[in-house]
């Protein structure tokens, strides 16, 4: 119990950086995901080419390449910035996936008739295609939304104090490794409640 | 400069067979438990099912990396005192059935109650029906996905890493310390596992086909 009240306060604070860490890098992966889920629908090779190697490469090591592979071709970038720039370029691969999966549950004659009245192609996708992939992908998006929050607790590997680091702390300066990662744990699943509760809160 | 990926190439040689060893074997213990759990959650009765739904969903709301540190730093205080090896073997297993066993309850799910009806109208017992009609109906339904999420298990081996099981990453980050060629070794990482999915993810899509073609004839 002692362990708790003392543990609670920094592991509350590292929680919160993990939901922002988390939120930008869902954020980047939505936002990066439309273009390179239109790319491999054209078949274009750079958008196959990126879904394919950000899908092929563990996270980890996607993250390593950022904080000691750039830096040697001579971008240096602060590591929180390089950790949540992967973790977003990492989401948007599988975001285009899933968009690109609800691009192919558009109706045809919908868009037919989207461009006989007129609509510009950009339109078309902004105001049609994409509200209806996204409405139509949603359990999908959660649960990579909910993936993303887990495989934040990859970035503690490069020195970022987000949940899994702090509970790295706590082991370390109490020994006891079995409350504190509990506890980590414990954190997280709340973290991916909230999200589940959230997300069918505004599907009502 | 060569002479850093030479060794982070010889590294992966030496780390790949733990990978590959350890991948297969989380993946074979993860289906025959996530089968069981599957099977479980939707023969089960009430009582027996709600504690297995809560386990199902607290290995898959936390991070796997969490699962690691939990087994093999907090194991030992419960008597659970794992080498880096085993530790990363059970987790992976856990992890992994906590997936799969969703996979088969969907598969359980997906039997028309129809055909396991007239199964019982054609004399078959409830075990020959199950046995009979319901697990290959179902066997042919969540192949794909068993695949993709078995694909999905190798690249966690990757974390593994990190509690010193010497695998592929752990072996070529060794390099990577010695020679202080972080970004050389790291290169060589990214290639070696993209190449074992993307062949894996072909192999699997290849076989799939062959089996379609089988079923259709």
């Amino acid at each position: 119990m002692d362990f708790l009240v003392d543990a609670l306060p920094s592991m509350l604070r590292a929680a919160g950086n993990t939901v922002w860490i988390s939120a930008a890098g869902i954020l980047i992966g939505l936002l990066l995901g439309v273009p390179i889920a239109v790319a491999c629908e054209r078949g274009r090779a750079w958008g196959l080419i990126y879904v394919s190697f950000f899908r092929g490469v563990p996270l980890l090591i996607q993250l390593l390449l950022a904080y000691y592979a750039l830096p040697f071709i001579g971008i240096d970038l602060p590591a929180a910035v390089a950790a949540v720039g992967t973790l977003g370029l990492c989401c948007a691969a599988y975001m285009a996936e899933i968009i690109r999966g609800g691009f192919a549950l558009v109706a045809k004659g919908g868009l037919e008739a989207a461009r006989l009245l007129g609509l510009s192609p950009l339109q078309i996708l902004l105001r049609i295609r994409l509200p209806i992939a996204l409405q139509a992908m949603r359990p999908a998006l959660i649960s990579e939304a909910i993936m993303i929050v887990k495989a934040s607790s990859l970035i503690s590997v490069v020195g970022i104090l987000e949940l899994t680091r702090s509970a790295q702390a706590l082991a370390s300066s109490t020994f006891e490794p079995l409350p504190a990662y509990a506890l980590c744990g414990a954190l997280y699943l709340t973290l991916n409640l909230l999200l589940m509760l959230l997300a069918r809160g505004r599907a009502a | 400069m060569i002479q850093a990926l030479s060794d982070s190439l010889v590294a992966a040689a030496l780390g790949l067979p733990l990978t590959i060893a350890i991948w297969l074997a989380g993946v074979a213990a993860g289906l025959v438990l996530g089968f069981v759990v599957g099977a479980l959650r939707f023969f089960a009765p009430a009582a027996l099912v709600w504690p297995l739904m809560v386990a199902v969903e607290v290995v898959r709301g936390t991070p796997f990396l969490v699962q690691c540190f939990l087994l093999y730093f907090g194991g030992p205080f419960i008597g659970i005192d794992l080498s880096p090896i085993l530790a990363g073997l059970v987790a992976l297993s856990i992890y992994g059935a906590a997936y799969f066993s969703e996979v088969f309850r969907a598969g359980f799910l997906a039997v028309p109650p129809g055909q396991l009806e007239a199964a019982r109208m054609l004399g078959l017992t409830r075990a020959q029906a199950v046995l009979r009609i319901m697990l290959p109906m179902m066997a042919l339904a969540v192949l794909p996905a068993l695949v993709n999420l078995a694909v999905i298990l190798i690249k966690e081996t990757a974390v593994l890493s990190i509690i010193t099981v010497p695998e592929l990453t752990f072996r070529v980050q060794g390099v990577g310390s010695a020679t202080f060629a972080f970004a050389e070794t790291t290169l060589v990482l990214a290639i070696v596992y993209w190449a074992l999915v993307e062949a894996t993810a072909w192999a699997s899509r290849a076989a799939e086909r062959r089996i379609e073609r089988r079923m259709a004839a």
